[in-house]
């Protein structure tokens, strides 16, 4: 055993034959479904940390946060657009944790299908 | 017991603990040695890289950054967490897909090209380098600061220990490490922020109190909200309003071009990029995206609140006051040279933005040129200007305005009356976010050497053992070197830390993300884009830096575009070249376009199913 060497073939590669068309065509749509959220959060990133934490912060800093002291250009620089970035990522985790479950189950399917 | 007792004390128990967790994960493999046997839990390695991420200057300096900056300052805290989303949503699933041990491997294999593959490692030696001499830099400081011993003995205690446990457990030694020091540094950075945070607006929360109103104890009135105090008194001292956006060389442009180019340049740098080929699985590599930036933002959701309160501190304790006044912390940092007064002849102190400043800081001068300085100001003032020279003048001349930014975060705990020990901690914690750095990025510089410079280039027959034998061999010059480099920093070390994120950006990012989104992207393309991202990139740092060429305005700001936010153009222009050609040059072959696909795929990889570990293999 030698498990130092770089893996040369993606490891599992003799489980799943990427060229059968089924199996590319459930990639294929775990692809486009991955893109849309992926550009989706990505779209939320920009608004959060450019859009409002820059390119409208001076107009945003007319109006507080309710409640606080915070002008709310300020706020979304120093403060919002952080916590925005961390939930973000957490609903990517979420996300795509439950695509590739689907995905995995449309896998185990097509398998059964083509051993019985 | 004082400070210095408690600090040798905590530098001398984190430093056992680290040598400790070394010797307990040492490895006898490349694997472990590059990637930790790719065995690592999601939340340890988020922690490990908070801790690999979070330097010597964001611990120390980012604060004061802020402090002096007000708004602006969210350049950093915006541009060095944003580029976490785009790590996570871009990058880390797909790389640990892929599997290998670096960045480099994965440019040269994508683009099947010993060029590509050559023109990575450059740019992962040159980034890691230039960031690396700063953190060892920073381990001297703050030995120098606290323990009194001399700044390059303090490099090489540092050097010494971070030589053991990068030499012995490679990635994992180093790994584990990290996920230490992430908890002596936060705790280290939260303490003092909680307890300025309740003395000065009775909330425990300092993002909370950030945005509260400030302790009528402390204000002498009620119901003023901290921030606007704070504008108010910015105001009346002749700086601009703290929460005020777009002032002064940050107008709009730059700080959207600065706080881009910061994180794309984050997303692309490889010390924080292999930390994702360490775990087991593409599910790991997403939730260890989050919980690195979750651990992250401990940080840095902190650091703006710690800056607001030490300012506010700063200025209402400094202003107005005699020297029997001056508060106590003034008193010891004025001894180090981080603050100096030189008064105008009316015994108050006067800390504005205007002529009449009298802090300052004593930044690079020498000890006998400060004297200097003293000797001939005491004569000013003595003869009422007729002999010496005013000190005030010169240091402004010099650019010394102000106190030193470090001072912020280092004088917290002393402006909050902490005990000795808090005092103690943010020592330790500053010599854990130095060390941390330092052995990621030391850890990229041995494996670009040994395993794609070396195996994947010149000796593609090595064994195991001779690989294994090269890295830690490679690991253990680079720390002498970047321990010279700390020793004797070349002056210019400071200024081009805006290089390492320029280049990541203007180099990495684009190569990596056409790689894993295109199929139709092929060598030449992806070369050609890369060459000139880094060449405009270097070309407008070198020139603005170092031949003192006027920024250029692109049309889009007057004052030019800093070099800092350089790395966005750069960016652009790899995307422009390299798609430009695309339609024009061959395909990619059917092996790189499966490689693609298999990179996709998120089934079928884990160590269950590695053909080499199955049982009966």
């Amino acid at each position: 055993m030698n498990d130092a060497s770089p893996p040369t073939a993606p490891p599992g590669e003799e489980r799943f034959d990427i060229h059968d068309p089924r199996l590319r065509e459930s990639l294929s749509r775990y692809w486009r479904t991955n893109i849309k959220i992926t550009l989706f959060l990505l779209v939320l990133w920009a608004i959060a940390g450019l859009v409002c934490g820059i390119l409208i912060a001076d107009r945003l800093n007319t109006v507080h946060l309710p409640g606080t002291g915070y002008p709310l250009g300020f706020w979304f620089a120093q403060q919002g657009s952080i916590i925005i970035f961390v939930l973000l990522i957490l609903a990517y985790c979420l996300f795509m944790n439950r695509l590739d479950a689907r995905h995995h189950e449309e896998l185990e399917r097509i398998r059964r299908e083509k051993g019985s | 017991m004082g400070v210095k007792e408690w600090t040798y004390l905590f530098v001398g128990i984190t430093f056992s603990a680290y040598l400790v967790i070394a010797w307990l994960s040492r490895v006898q493999t490349t694997k472990g040695f590059y990637v930790a046997g790719q065995g690592v839990p999601a939340l340890a390695n988020g922690m490990a890289t908070g801790a690999d991420w979070m330097s010597a200057a964001s611990f120390i300096s980012m604060a004061g950054l802020i402090s002096a900056m007000g708004y602006a300052g969210g350049v950093y805290l915006m541009g060095w967490t944003g580029g976490y989303v785009l790590l996570a949503l871009l990058l880390a699933p797909y790389l640990r897909k892929f599997g290998h041990y670096t960045v480099p491997d994965f440019i040269g294999d994508r683009y099947d090209s010993s060029w590509a593959r050559l023109v990575a490692v450059f740019c992962a030696i040159f980034i890691s380098f230039t960031y690396v001499a700063g953190q060892m830099r920073g381990v001297g400081v703050v030995f120098s600061r606290f323990l009194e011993v001399d700044v390059n003995q303090g490099v090489v205690i540092g050097m010494a220990i971070v030589f053991i446990y990068a030499t012995l457990g490679g990635m994992k030694g180093i790994t584990w490490t990290q996920v230490a020091q992430y908890w002596v540094l936060i705790t280290a950075f939260l303490i003092p922020a909680i307890a300025i945070s309740i003395k000065l607006t009775g909330n425990a929360l300092p993002q909370v109190g950030l945005g509260a109103t400030i302790d009528p104890g402390v204000a002498g009135q009620t119901g003023v909200f901290l921030l606007e105090k704070l504008n108010q008194i910015q105001q009346d001292l002749g700086f601009s309003s703290y929460t005020d956006t777009f002032v002064g060389k940050w107008d709009k442009v730059n700080v959207l071009f600065v706080a881009l180019a910061l994180m794309v340049g984050t997303a692309g740098l490889p010390h924080v990029i292999v930390r994702f080929y360490t775990v087991k699985s593409v599910k790991a590599a997403r939730w260890s995206a989050f919980w690195a930036l979750f651990f992250i933002s401990l940080l840095y959701l902190t650091a703006p609140a710690t800056a607001a309160f030490a300012r506010y501190y700063m200025l209402t304790g400094l202003n107005g006051k005699t020297a029997e006044e001056l508060p106590l912390w003034f008193n010891s940092w004025n001894k180090t040279g981080l603050v100096l007064w030189l008064d105008d002849g009316d015994g108050l102190a006067r800390f504005s933005a205007g002529e009449d400043n009298e802090i300052f800081r004593k930044g690079k001068l020498q000890e006998a040129e400060l004297i200097t300085i003293h000797v001939d100001h005491q004569k000013w003032l003595d003869t009422k200007g007729v002999q010496g020279s005013d000190g005030r003048a010169s240091l402004r001349a010099r650019g010394l305005n102000g106190p030193d930014r470090d001072i912020i975060v280092l004088a917290t705990p002393e402006m909050a009356e902490l005990a000795n020990w808090i005092i103690a901690l943010v020592a330790a914690g500053g010599l854990a976010a130095a060390l941390s750095t330092a052995s990621g990025l030391l850890l990229v510089i041995s494996s670009s050497v040994a395993h794609d410079l070396y195996y994947r280039l010149i000796n593609q027959e090595a064994t195991e053992r001779q690989r294994l034998a090269v890295g830690r061999t490679v690991i253990g010059l680079a720390v002498v070197v970047a321990g010279l480099l700390g020793i004797y920093p070349p002056g210019f070390v400071s200024q081009v830390v805006a290089f390492a994120f320029g280049l990541a950006a203007a180099s990495f990012f684009p190569a990596i993300v056409l790689g894993i989104f295109s199929k139709r992207v092929g060598t030449v393309p992806a070369v050609c884009g890369m060459l000139t991202g880094i060449g405009f990139t270097a070309f407008y740092i070198i020139a603005c830096v170092f031949f003192d060429m006027a920024p250029w305005t692109f049309g889009l700001s007057d004052q030019g575009i800093n070099p800092q936010g350089i790395g966005v153009i750069g960016m652009a222009l790899n995307f422009a070249v390299t798609l430009g050609l695309t339609p024009f040059c061959a395909r990619p072959g059917q092996a790189i376009v499966d490689m693609v696909d298999s990179v996709r795929e998120p089934e079928g990889f884990g160590p269950a199913v590695v053909l080499e570990d199955a049982p009966g293999h």
